[in-house]
């Protein structure tokens, strides 16, 4: 949804694309399928018409139009007016101008249906499951390769959802405890960290079972990472997201 | 013969990464590789004939215990993380690596018609993919292919149990001519 021209109400445009598309061909394929028309015999007028007017609506809507898709536009543009020549008689080899897309969105399409069918795998840590190196293993395999990358905001509010949810799940009433400030929260963790140097994320939450403690400490960790006292990185292989000590 | 049994199964049980007979084969100090093979197929037999929660998986080139995939919706609970979700650029760009490698980065993006610079990145930091090399080519090219990581991710025991792309192309085209999938029909209006 975008907001064009704020200040003038009767010219707000709502439009919701629902899907976005990542690249010509992507939108291409969307609109054989939409128009339910055979790929090797693509109305090309047609589907021009909608491609153009699929990326007039990218511009209104302040889209960035990646160069790709003008590519193409331009390679469809070429194709429907070749199409309107008239065929030659005596060159009867000439190929059907719209091979130059039919190839790629084959091609793309095979591609496509590869990556469903990955999709539908099972999956390891999603729908099956192994055993997972002990704890012990984990830190030192962490140290040893030490791959780690800096963790993203949405991550680590991804892996705060989850604690959350399982001290819900584990606790199902509410205890009243000594309010705790952050400031003090701060204070307490960097006691902890300077006899560890590193700590496991879900670690700073073991024991904590009132919803105010674990928000106050998972706030505390923010503060700590903005004031830079903290980094907090995630393992590439494991996982596992790991506070340390700067 | 019962007692090698239980001992494959204990290594089984115990190991986080998947067996392989040869594995088996050293700690057992055994040159028979045919009876570790039949112990491993019966085990996987008992185990699905029992109904058991978890099941006997050859998967990476060895062989693991792994929880049913039915019994999903509880295992999930179990862990703190969820793992990141494969995204559809990264699923397209990891089928094109598994099928077509050794693959230079340019053929993946001509396949798929976008940049995949940062999709290729997130690949390769997670370990499902792996540099195999450089191509012998102007700027030499890094050569992409799919690592052990990957075949584990997707209970695959080798790359040659992928189904062909003539076989899933086949299954496909209903995908094609099925005018209800997913959201696009809501968007045309």
């Amino acid at each position: 949804m975008m907001n064009v021209g704020a200040e003038n109400p009767s010219t707000t445009y709502q439009v919701d694309l629902g899907e976005t598309f990542e690249g010509p061909l992507d939108l291409l394929l969307h609109l054989v399928k939409k128009n339910e028309v055979d790929i090797y015999d693509i109305p090309i007028a047609l589907v021009t018409e909608q491609y153009m007017e699929y990326i007039k609506l990218m511009r209104v809507m302040n889209i960035d139009v990646a160069g790709n898709f003008l590519v193409m536009a331009a390679t469809l543009a070429q194709i429907k007016s070749r199409m309107l020549l008239p065929v030659d008689e005596d060159r009867e080899e000439e190929e059907d101008p719209r091979m130059e897309i039919v190839r790629p969105l084959e091609e793309y399409l095979q591609i496509r249906y590869a990556a469903e069918d990955l999709a539908s795998r099972n999956r390891l840590d999603l729908d099956v499951f192994a055993r997972t190196p002990s704890e012990e293993d984990t830190d030192a395999g962490e140290q040893q390769d030490s791959e780690f990358i800096r963790v993203s905001l949405f991550e680590l509010i991804d892996a705060f959802k989850e604690i959350v949810k399982r001290a819900s799940a584990e606790h199902a009433f509410n205890i009243t405890v000594d309010t705790i400030s952050v400031k003090a929260r701060i204070s307490e963790l960097v006691d902890i960290l300077e006899t560890r140097q590193s700590m496991r994320f879900s670690e700073f939450f073991e024991g904590r079972a009132a919803k105010g403690d674990i928000i106050v400490t998972f706030l505390a960790i923010l503060e700590m990472a903005k004031s830079q006292l903290i980094r907090i990185m995630q393992h590439v292989e494991s996982g596992v997201i790991r506070i340390f000590m700067d | 013969m019962n007692n090698l049994k239980s001992i494959v199964e204990s290594l089984l049980f115990a190991s986080d990464t998947p067996l392989t007979v040869d594995k088996i084969k050293g700690i057992l100090e055994t040159e028979d590789r045919k009876s570790i093979r039949n112990i491993l197929t019966e085990l996987a037999e008992e185990y699905d004939a029992q109904n058991r929660g978890f099941f006997l998986s050859e998967v990476a080139g060895g062989y693991q215990l792994r929880t049913r995939p039915e019994c999903r919706e509880w295992t999930r609970k179990l862990r703190s993380t969820r793992p990141a979700r494969l995204s559809r650029a990264a699923l397209e760009t990891l089928a094109i690596i598994a099928y077509k490698q050794p693959v230079l980065r340019s053929d993946i993006e001509h396949l798929r018609g976008v940049d995949c610079g940062g999709t290729l990145h997130t690949l390769l930091e997670r370990g499902i993919i792996r540099v195999l090399g450089r191509k012998d080519l102007p700027g030499r090219p890094v050569v992409y292919g799919t690592s052990k990581r990957f075949l584990e991710l997707f209970d695959l025991r080798d790359l040659n149990s992928l189904p062909t792309l003539k076989d899933i192309e086949d299954l496909g085209q209903e995908w094609l001519s099925d005018s209800n999938e997913d959201s696009n029909d809501s968007t045309s209006s």
